[in-house]
């Protein structure tokens, strides 16, 4: 026969870890069988409940301390409830004389104002209040709390790049500043290789993986899981590829993310050209576009990412004299519908918006296929075109009709095609494209220049001779590629804006300090910041008015 | 309306004003709205049934000293037929310690801030023992305050004249870089304060003996300078009243019963009390927690100027009221800081790089971070006339400053 007892403190806050030893304290009780001492969340409620330790009575709000205790006679809860006051306080003996915690942010940055950074781990509800405060205070932001909502994310990073500081975060595992790490980060060594990472253990991952392989960290620098959808718009990616891009301690950069919406992707890549350094870029799940598009090399793993990052380190980039033609459009006009799906995959991320007869995702559907749009990516062997029709890998026909179309318009920079031989197929595309290519050349109205590229996919022994046609397109001033890979990163590079976008830049003397910091939250945090030798202040933080709604909700309107 | 510029507002008031001790007078000549049968007390106004036992002490007494009453027992009846009037000293631009009782006929400090031109006043102070201030009316205690009225007054009175005045503002802050907060601790200033008096007194005396004994009342008694500082930190927190929207707290006092604050941006006459708590503490010998009245006194302004308790970091020799180390001393004054609006231009303190003490309390800053002002205070016995039991500290009760809060909101309209 147990009893259960238990014990609620209004308004009274402290992080799990105390309330674990806590707990740990009252079960060395005698009589004790089980007990649970935590903050009423719902979340931690549903856990006492799956422990039997919730008896429907208990009436606790999540700002509420909960205390639980079950034991073989009321004599014995009764006791053990009435420890907890010396149970607590034994935690404080050890600590007596101890330098002062501050309980408010500006107590702290007054106790260390060279603290550039503020870790901030407080429960979700709270964290939006603490991290714009930060700000306010001109402090980076390492937001390691869950539970923000997306409208609060959106608005402190909007803030934080009016003001050059970041946000990292919310729900930011790990980063690495100046050698030391926040949040949880492996011990790595210093290096010339800069981490932009949304995801925490993939960041702890690569990082880890580099410095097996005897590289080593610049700055990893965390933004978040959702920075890289597109209401954020990867605010902190952006901003950490630009400082990076500043650094010159990184000579690499690392982008490791979940899928990013596609539109963010698009731009982040752009970006990632804009750098100038060798981008090694992992979007988890997001089909890489090509293995390499200029500085960029898309990695197919966390640890493929680690090893190419550490491998082009003293990577030469190449250079285009050609200037590049990012203002204009791309029209594919393919026979081949494998090879059309293909050029997608690969351009879908470095050229926006993009459309296509065949698309990978439903916004990418071109509406008339008859008629291009922006970037466009045609199939003209779908079905949609063969009714009465030759396929166009024998009748030539359409596409040039379609090319022709296709140079009419000014805003075209670029038309991509496909040539294939072998049995069955036509027995010179070469020989009815190139006048169609020399006569649109002559006619073109603009002055802009109109480039032609071609993949021509074959052999030697094939019936066209495929050396050949090759020549034949060669001599007419059309690029020529044997795979829709290397035409790919051709066509990436050209259309390249390497887009610089304009914000307030982040101080990169700041990340280039000692790192010193203000925590709020987890002790744990303040401790590991410690122990590598930072600068830390640790805030002994309480909610706002002890959690007293009605004051709090007065406080907020009288900062205004 | 900017809230944090009209707090810069009261607590630069605060700071900036300049207390000078310029004399000795009767009650009833300089404290404004003073008369024969008005009895001023320490702490928010209270009404006679309320009073606690050492506060109505110090009134009988205060009425025998008048010659109001013959007894006790006639004093106590005139009271109950209505024959006698109350009010807070902080009404009057007084403070007292403990009881804090002033009648007309007391000579009191004269205490004239020469930035602003705000007065202010407080009665003398009378030593250990057995006193008034803790509610005791023997025969002894009321000769003791004849002999300070007719002798110790005079002699004050005539040796301040003499001089320019004594700059209060200074002497603290002298008193703070020499081991004293301003409240329990006031050694090193009655010392200062007796080397500013003793050439004075040497000019302005005739009588030797009389001489002897009053320099040996001011040197013995290490409270002497207590009331005019507190005189001094009540012109001060009086210059920051009145701020249209300032939320800085402009006093903190206890009469025995309940404690109460007054708010810059709020009424003058509009208090916020709950019950006083009993102070915790170290006790004399023969004496514990159990015969300790609840918090009494109006020397809390010295807390709501910035010492006292808020520069425990510069006052080792006391640290055992606050755990024992000289961390803790530091680590109590770092707190304080975390609840006011600036640090004091004049009154530094050594242990912590000569950073200015802990000005100005804000009620938003109270009840957001729940730390509310801690004030080291002298402990009075329950019962009357038994006098002091020991020395402490106290908090004051968090709810005072949440009325506060919502007396603000109504008045502004949040």
């Amino acid at each position: 026969m147990t009893v259960i007892k238990w014990n609620v403190r209004a308004g009274a806050y402290y992080d799990s870890v105390v309330l674990m030893q806590l707990q740990r304290g009252l079960l060395g009780l005698p009589g004790v069988a089980d007990a649970g001492v935590v903050m009423a969340t719902p979340a931690n409620r549903d856990l006492l409940a799956a422990n039997n330790l919730l008896p429907e009575a208990v009436t606790a709000n999540p700002d509420d301390l909960l205390i639980v205790v079950k034991a073989e006679s009321d004599a014995s809860a009764e006791a053990a409830i009435g420890q907890v006051d010396e149970l607590l306080a034994r935690r404080k003996s050890s600590s007596v004389s101890q330098d002062f915690r501050p309980r408010s942010l500006s107590g702290a940055v007054k106790q260390l104002p060279e603290a550039n950074w503020v870790l901030i781990s407080v429960p979700g509800r709270y964290a939006a209040g603490v991290a714009r405060e930060a700000l306010e205070l001109g402090k980076h932001v390492f937001l390691y709390s869950d539970n923000v909502s997306l409208e609060d994310e959106i608005a402190l990073k909007k803030f934080a790049r009016e003001k050059g500081l970041l946000v990292m975060g919310p729900d930011c595992g790990t980063a690495i500043i100046n050698g030391i790490g926040l949040g949880f980060a492996n011990r790595v060594r210093r290096g010339n290789i800069g981490v932009v990472g949304a995801s925490g253990t993939g960041t702890q991952a690569v990082t880890a993986h580099i410095h097996e392989l005897g590289g080593g960290i610049s700055h990893a620098i965390g933004t978040g899981g959702r920075d890289l959808k597109s209401e954020v718009g990867a605010i902190t990616a952006h901003q950490a590829l630009d400082v990076l891009a500043r650094d010159d301690q990184t000579k690499v950069i690392a982008l490791i993310s979940k899928p990013p919406s596609p539109n963010v992707a698009t731009q982040l890549i752009s970006a990632a050209q804009g750098t100038g350094k060798p981008v090694v870029i992992y979007f988890i799940g997001y089909p890489a576009p090509a293995r390499k598009i200029g500085n960029l090399r898309f990695a197919i793993s966390l640890s493929e990412a680690a090893e190419l990052a550490v491998k082009i380190g003293d990577l030469r980039l190449e250079t285009t004299k050609k200037s590049p033609i990012s203002s204009l459009y791309l029209r594919g006009l393919f026979s081949g519908g494998t090879l059309a799906f293909e050029a997608m995959v690969g351009l879908q991320a470095s050229l926006s918006p993009i459309y296509s007869n065949g698309p990978i995702t439903p916004n990418q559907n071109l509406k008339d296929p008859l008629k291009s749009e922006a970037h466009s990516i045609i199939d003209l062997g779908d079905e949609f075109f063969m009714v009465g029709r030759l396929h166009p890998m024998i009748d030539n026909d359409l596409r040039i009709r379609r090319m022709k179309q296709e140079a009419a318009d000014p805003e075209v920079g670029m038309i991509l095609f496909d040539v294939v031989l072998g049995e069955g197929s036509h027995i010179d595309p070469a020989g009815e494209l190139v006048p169609v290519i020399k006569e649109i050349r002559e006619q073109r109205l603009v002055t802009s220049d109109l480039e032609f590229v071609a993949i021509v996919i074959g052999t030697s022994d094939d019936p066209q001779n495929l050396q050949s046609q090759v020549s034949v397109l060669e001599d007419a001033g059309v690029k020529v590629f044997r795979s829709t890979t290397e035409a790919m990163e051709y066509v990436s590079l050209r259309f390249s804006s390497k887009k610089k976008y304009e914000f307030t830049p982040v101080n990169l003397e700041q990340l280039k300090q000692s790192l010193a910091a203000i925590n709020v939250g987890l002790e744990s945090f303040y401790d590991s910041l410690t122990s590598q030798g930072a600068q830390a202040v640790h805030v002994e933080w309480k909610p706002p008015a002890s959690g007293n709604e009605k004051m709090a909700t007065l406080l907020a309107k009288m900062r205004k | 309306m900017d809230i944090d510029t009209a707090n810069q507002t009261a607590t630069e008031r605060l700071m900036s004003a300049r207390p000078i001790l310029k004399g000795i007078a009767t009650a009833r000549d300089v404290i404004p709205g003073m008369k024969d049968n008005l009895y001023l007390h320490a702490g928010p106004p209270i009404e006679w049934a309320r009073m606690s036992g050492p506060l109505r002490g110090a009134i009988i007494g205060a009425m025998l000293f008048e010659g109001a009453a013959a007894s006790e027992a006639e004093a106590t009846s005139m009271v109950e037929r209505g024959e006698v009037e109350f009010d807070s000293c902080h009404h009057h631009g007084t403070v007292g310690p403990m009881a804090g009782v002033t009648s007309a006929s007391m000579k009191v400090y004269v205490v004239e801030n020469a930035e602003h031109g705000n007065k202010s006043f407080s009665n003398l102070n009378e030593g250990y023992g057995k006193v008034l201030r803790y509610g005791a009316f023997s025969d002894d205690v009321l000769k003791k305050l004849r002999w300070m009225n007719d002798v110790l007054g005079t002699a004050l009175a005539d040796a301040l004249a003499a001089s320019n005045g004594i700059d209060m503002r200074a002497l603290i802050a002298e008193a703070l870089h020499m081991g004293d907060e301003g409240h329990n601790r006031n050694k090193a200033g009655s010392l200062l304060y007796l080397k500013l008096l003793a050439p004075l007194i040497a000019k302005t005396m005739r009588d030797s003996a009389a001489m002897s004994e009053v320099l040996q009342f001011i040197g013995d008694n290490a409270l002497s300078v207590l009331n005019p500082v507190m005189a001094a930190c009540k012109a001060m927190t009086d210059a920051a009243h009145g701020v249209d929207g300032s939320t800085i707290v402009t006093t903190m006092a206890r009469n025995g019963t309940d404690f109460g604050i007054r708010v810059s941006g709020l009424g003058e006459k509009q208090w916020f009390t709950a019950p006083a708590e009993i102070p915790v503490g170290l006790f004399f010998s023969g004496f514990s927690q159990a015969d300790a009245n609840p918090d009494i006194g109006d020397s809390a302004i010295t807390e709501t100027a910035g010492i006292g308790g808020f520069a425990m970091a510069t006052a080792p020799a006391i640290v055992t009221f606050v755990g024992g180390t000289p961390k803790d001393a530091i680590n109590a004054t770092l707190e304080m800081y975390e609840i006011t609006a600036g640090e004091s231009k004049f009154f530094t303190m050594p242990s912590l790089d000569f950073r200015g003490t802990p000005t100005g309390i804000d009620i938003r800053k109270v009840v957001e971070l729940g730390i509310t002002p801690r004030i080291n205070t002298g402990i009075a016995h329950k019962n009357a006339g038994i006098g002091q039991v020991g020395a402490g500290l106290i908090r004051a009760p968090l709810s005072i400053f949440e009325q506060a809060l919502l007396a603000y909101a109504e008045k502004y309209g949040l």
